[in-house]
């Protein structure tokens, strides 16, 4: 099942009465504040331009209040558009009927909710099984189906107890379950992790990481946590104020931060374990020296490597062990440490 | 007084209500204009109802009709099974064999088929009223005031036309229990599917569900007990209301405690009452405890 991109293109979202009479005062420059004050409207997005990778994770950040929840909800339409579309498949998720609509959500897409909103009034099974219920999938199937998502969720023996039995780690595993089953090719994930403790938020990381890798679906994963960010995300979006301000992959988000804002976010982070030993490799002049390291492989472990074997030197092959560039211990820990320039920056 | 009216224009020394003869002839008008209501669609409205009094005539029959053994046990299962437990059971045949001997049973079953018909019609009238109503702030807005006026209007004053309609009898009886009865379904129904929790309809709009699967599957599961907190409120004021109804030809405990008003008999008003609230604690554990036990998925264990 090939799942397609999702390309989110002019999106306005004013909350409001009159929402629609003030998208032209927008796009003509008018500030959040501003309308505000002046109209009593709420800016919750404007003009959204994002193109969702096809079987990849798109990891969209902000803080609170950026409107990344509210965007996250116009891809299944729980919220309305002001103006502006959303293409699955060549489809404007906007435009579809009520009955088109059910169908999309029943079939296309699955959610999983920061607050987990299961049913507290059925059991772990009887949560997993609701997507295929309302499909109208028969019982005896889909119990099938929920039964081995369970289990690679890793709650088996847990089928008949009820959510409020559970751990927040644990319910979470069921929202992620009930979102499976329905085996929709979009993953919608609002703040999935944001509610649980660190160790098992990196735990429930690692879960849906090791999952994506054979499932391949559409993942939106939203998340006010950089470092989450930076580890799920295959091309990351940074909102403020329902405006993008920087969308890119981790590397170059990391490497050039757009502005004062996202450059105080990224000197929190630690490089060693983001950038890739090609996004810093220099081209290679003569023969490989030193230890071969494949490509994507972090500076943290390429720095350990090098040092296990009491090395400067490196070179980077590509999957196919081919030489594609050469590195050095100095400029491994050049683009580990915080750049300066940064540090002024934040400082001014 | 008289030294402020003395400067003050007439007008507004006294009331100036409109004058008795144009609103005696304005009372003619609605009298007359319902009493014509009535003659015409009486009959048509006794038709309708007509059902209602087999229904009940026929609980009736039964509960009183049937050996005093066998309702006893029915009681018994009901209660035992409803609240899993024993105490409550134990209460209630105690007090039913309380009620037995001192000469009661009759009249009790006659209360208890009354009570139980107007439990069921409140439920049935009151759950769908109470949908809408969740599902929209202008029928809210609409339905409000009318189930206001119904709780405080005094039930004497709707047992008017209730009896101009019907006449005396057990129905018209019944309809006045519905009438004082059915309100605290209808809010509680209301009340308990506007507080299902947000986040969990959201989910289940995201998954693609329908209206009807919503209301099935959330929104009425969620708001089981705020409706259970309704249906025993309508029960409890149900068997209030029997007494109040006697007074237009309903049987049982209510016609003998009027009877007791009227002579001042007090042990007799006493041991009606007290029957009374026996079935109404009866009732009122048994409901309880069965809302309880729906909820017993919200029990935490641990976490």
């Amino acid at each position: 099942m090939a799942s397609h991109a999702i390309e989110v293109k002019n999106l306005y979202k004013i909350f409001g009465p009159r929402g629609a009479d003030f998208v032209d005062a927008v796009k003509k420059g008018m500030g959040k504040a501003e309308l505000n004050e002046q109209h009593g409207h709420v800016l919750g997005l404007q003009d959204i331009n994002i193109s969702m990778p096809a079987g990849g994770v798109m990891v969209v950040m902000g803080l609170s209040g950026s409107g990344k929840s509210t965007l996250i909800r116009h891809i299944n339409r729980l919220i309305d558009p002001t103006s502006g579309e959303v293409l699955y498949d060549g489809v404007d998720v906007c435009k579809m009927s009520d009955a088109d609509l059910r169908e999309f959500r029943r079939h296309k897409t699955a959610m999983v909710f920061q607050k987990f909103a299961l049913l507290p009034h059925r059991t772990v099974l009887d949560n997993t099984v609701y997507g295929l219920e309302i499909q109208g999938v028969e019982r005896k199937e889909s119990e099938k189906r929920a039964r081995g998502w369970i289990e690679r969720v890793g709650l088996k023996g847990f089928e008949n107890h009820y959510p409020n039995q559970l751990s927040g780690g644990m319910q979470q595993r069921v929202g992620l379950a009930r979102a499976l089953t329905n085996d929709a090719d979009i993953l919608l994930m609002d703040e999935a992790y944001s509610a649980l403790d660190p160790l098992i938020r990196v735990d429930m990381q690692t879960v849906l990481l090791d999952l994506q890798k054979e499932l391949k679906k559409t993942v939106v994963f939203i998340t006010h946590d950089l470092d989450e960010a930076l580890r799920l995300g295959d091309k990351i979006a940074i909102l403020r104020d329902g405006r993008v301000v920087q969308q890119g992959t981790g590397q170059e988000i990391v490497l050039s931060p757009a502005d004062d804002y996202i450059t105080a976010f990224v000197k929190e982070v630690n490089r060693g374990r983001v950038i890739n030993v090609e996004t810093i490799m220099r081209p290679l002049s003569g023969n490989a020296e030193g230890v071969p390291l494949v490509t994507g492989t972090v500076l943290e472990s390429a720095a350990r490597t090098m040092t296990a074997a009491r090395v400067a030197t490196a070179h980077v092959v590509d999957v196919n062990g081919r030489p594609i560039g050469a590195l050095d211990l100095s400029a491994i820990i050049a683009a580990m440490v915080t750049p300066v320039s940064h540090e002024d920056r934040v400082a001014a | 007084m008289a030294s402020i009216c003395s400067v003050l224009p007439a007008l507004l020394c006294k009331f100036p209500a409109i004058d008795e003869s144009t609103i005696r002839l304005a009372r003619k008008a609605v009298d007359d204009s319902f009493k014509g209501f009535v003659r015409s669609y009486g009959n048509a409205i006794d038709t309708v109802v007509q059902p209602l009094q087999w229904f009940l005539n026929y609980l009736e029959s039964l509960f009183v009709g049937s050996p005093w053994i066998v309702i006893l046990a029915a009681m018994v299962a009901v209660v035992y099974f409803g609240s899993r437990n024993i105490g409550i059971t134990i209460g209630t045949a105690l007090s039913m064999i309380a009620i037995g001997l001192v000469g009661l049973w009759n009249d009790t079953m006659v209360t208890l088929a009354m009570v139980t018909v107007c439990t069921l019609i409140s439920i049935l009238v009151g759950i769908p009223i109470g949908i809408v109503m969740a599902r929209s702030d202008r029928v809210q807005a609409f339905i409000n005031p009318i189930l206001d006026v119904m709780q405080t209007m005094p039930s004497f004053v709707y047992l008017i036309p209730v009896v101009m309609i019907f006449g005396i009898g057990k129905v018209p009886g019944l309809i006045a229990v519905v009438i004082y009865a059915v309100p605290p379904m209808i809010r509680l129904t209301n009340l308990g599917i506007r507080l299902v929790d947000k986040e969990v309809l959201e989910a289940a709009d995201a998954f693609g569900s329908s209206t009807w699967q919503k209301l099935k599957n959330v929104q009425m599961p969620l708001a089981l007990p705020t409706i259970m907190a309704g249906i025993n409120q309508t029960i409890m004021m149900s068997l209030a209301m029997v007494v109040v109804a006697s007074m237009i030809g309903v049987g049982g405990l209510g016609k003998n405690v009027l009877q007791a008003i009227a002579n001042q008999f007090f042990t007799v008003g006493f041991l009606n009452g007290f029957a009374l609230v026996g079935i109404a604690i009866i009732f009122d554990r048994t409901s309880q405890a069965f809302g309880k036990r729906l909820q017993k998925h919200s029990e935490v264990i641990h976490g």
